[in-house]
């Protein structure tokens, strides 16, 4: 009998949590995304294309997709770099280096962005150097780069790191035993078992790099056509009252997220059978 | 190494050496500040129920995607991470929409209980709660799924009810990683911009948020003041930050995990 009313007593409790988890989720995060593909549906589809095929729309999704791919392609080579001296290596510095990384995640966007500012900006201490040799970084698209560099920075090195923690050395050591180069090395022995934790770290790193907002807008400077990100042009929209192209810029950001969610969930997926095997 | 010397740690130090440049007075003038004091305080008030209210909706999230069997619980954990994906002027613009009275989720509220979202303080509070659930939900998952049930059954087999098989065998297990994710949420709920300026509204010394301060000062050019409360938010998070590394260490001290 004792048995019986705990299972009565769990199926009314089941059912209520489920029903808390999915009355939160409609409300937290469908509701957000339908709005904008209901502002969107709103404006109508010529309009749609209108505002996204706009001049400045186009140009600053050349310069976020520009920024990213910076973003990424530095992050991820760091990252290996990184991860491997941390893992593989004794060195002077290493615990230094490891609260390093972490700096990103506890810092304001806000606060990423001012430091460029500080470092590059007209008060900066560099700025006579760059004022000399006409470099301009901040207000400008390297600028942009590096601000969204500084936010992104963590995501791969910190997917790799326990990866090659828990794998510890013994295979490559065999490996090199055998008489492999690095690259090989890298290419054969390492490689296979960081690509998962490696791709789902460039996938973090994409979408934050895409969605950037507080360091770019502080290091931006708000150059229409030049300077100016998707997330600063939907701001500046936003701002403007011209609310349903703002949205319309924003669907194509939605839509990037959405393919992001669908990539990370196959890649999930995919890498639990792999590693069944 | 020089790399990450000059992306994180050459900006850092100037950002020292310029909020100096204030001297202890003129710093201490401007974290004073009753305006900067307020923006901290709301900024403060508004992550803490934010991570608050995801400790809460986090917990039974990562409880019934473990623990239950039902149609679309896969489309359910693809979702969380939805907050990561998303640009978070994205969603500052659609909540704001979504919350003014006549939005969708405004005007219900509005016309039942007279309350406003937009551009008040509930505002920030949902605007933080929305980009700081998967911290939450994904430092609990991982642990509920090692947690063997036995022990459960065993506390259930000896005779206690089922509240206190939560309370004494599975809150004591997942406490540090439900500490952790409360505290990333929290973290990252004082530095947010992007989605909270949107709703917020943005009044002085009602919905204004710290790092808008910085932003305000930056934007009359006020750099010295604007470091000043840089360096007071960057002690607030290293604080949190430290913290979170600390239950961290404990975390992996339990599941023997690095």
């Amino acid at each position: 009998m004792a048995e019986l009313s705990f299972s009565r007593e769990n199926k009314w409790l089941r059912r209520l949590l489920i029903m808390v988890s999915f009355v939160f989720i409609t409300v937290m995060l469908i509701l957000p995304l339908v709005q904008v593909l209901a502002q969107v549906w709103d404006f109508g589809f010529k309009n749609f294309w209108e505002a996204v095929t706009d001049e400045y729309t186009l140009k600053a999704l050349k310069l976020s997709i520009l920024t990213m791919i910076s973003a990424v392609t530095l992050n991820t080579l760091f990252g290996l770099a990184a991860a491997w001296a941390i893992t593989r290596f004794r060195f002077w510095g290493k615990g230094l280096l490891i609260t390093l990384i972490d700096i990103p995640f506890a810092v304001s966007p806000v606060i990423a962005g001012l430091v460029f500012i500080m470092t590059f900006g007209r008060l900066g201490w560099t700025y006579p150097f760059l004022e000399a040799h006409d470099i301009k970084i901040v207000f400008a698209t390297p600028g942009l780069v590096l601000a969204t560099i500084f936010v992104t920075f963590p995501f791969v090195a910190r997917e790799i790191i326990p990866v090659l923690l828990s794998r510890g050395t013994d295979e490559e050591e065999a490996a090199m035993l055998l008489g492999s180069g690095f690259f090989q090395l890298f290419r054969r022995v390492t490689f296979p078992h960081l690509k998962w934790a490696l791709l789902y770290g460039i996938i973090l790193c994409t979408a934050r790099a895409l969605g950037e907002f507080g360091a770019v807008s502080v290091v931006s400077g708000h150059l229409r056509g030049k300077t100016n990100t998707l997330p600063l042009h939907i701001e500046i929209l936003f701002r403007e009252y011209h609310t349903a192209q703002s949205f319309s810029a924003a669907a194509i950001l939605v839509a990037a997220a959405i393919l992001i969610l669908v990539f990370r969930n196959i890649l999930e997926h995919v890498s639990e059978k792999d590693r069944e095997f | 190494m020089s790399y990450l010397s000059i992306i994180v740690l050459i900006p850092m130090i100037s950002l020292a050496v310029e909020s100096s440049g204030l001297g202890v007075r003129g710093f201490w003038d401007t974290v004073t500040d009753t305006r900067t004091l307020i923006a901290c305080r709301v900024s403060f008030l508004c992550s803490l129920a934010g991570a608050l209210v995801n400790a809460v909706f986090g917990l039974i999230l990562a409880w019934v995607i473990t623990r239950y069997r039902f149609p679309l619980r896969r489309l359910i954990d693809g979702l969380i991470e939805l907050p990561f994906a998303l640009p978070t002027a994205v969603a500052g613009i659609s909540l704001t929409v979504l919350t003014t009275d006549n939005g969708w989720l405004g005007k219900p509220v509005f016309d039942l209980f007279g309350i406003r979202i937009a551009y008040t303080q509930l505002g920030i509070i949902l605007a933080i709660t929305f980009i700081t659930i998967p911290f939450v939900v994904r430092s609990i998952q991982p642990v509920l799924e090692q947690l063997s049930r036995d022990y459960e059954d065993a506390g259930l087999l000896l005779g206690a009810g089922r509240t206190r098989v939560f309370f004494q065998i599975v809150l004591p297990e997942i406490k540090p990683a439900l500490l952790t994710g409360f505290s990333l949420a929290f973290a990252r709920g004082l530095g947010e911009y992007g989605s909270v300026i949107f709703i917020a509204g943005n009044i002085p010394f009602q919905t204004e948020i710290a790092p808008l301060v910085i932003m305000s000062k930056l934007e009359q050019f006020n750099y010295d003041q604007a470091t000043a409360v840089a360096v007071l938010m960057l002690f607030f998070s290293f604080t949190i930050m430290f913290f979170v590394n600390r239950l961290q260490a404990k975390i992996s001290r339990f599941t023997g995990e690095h």
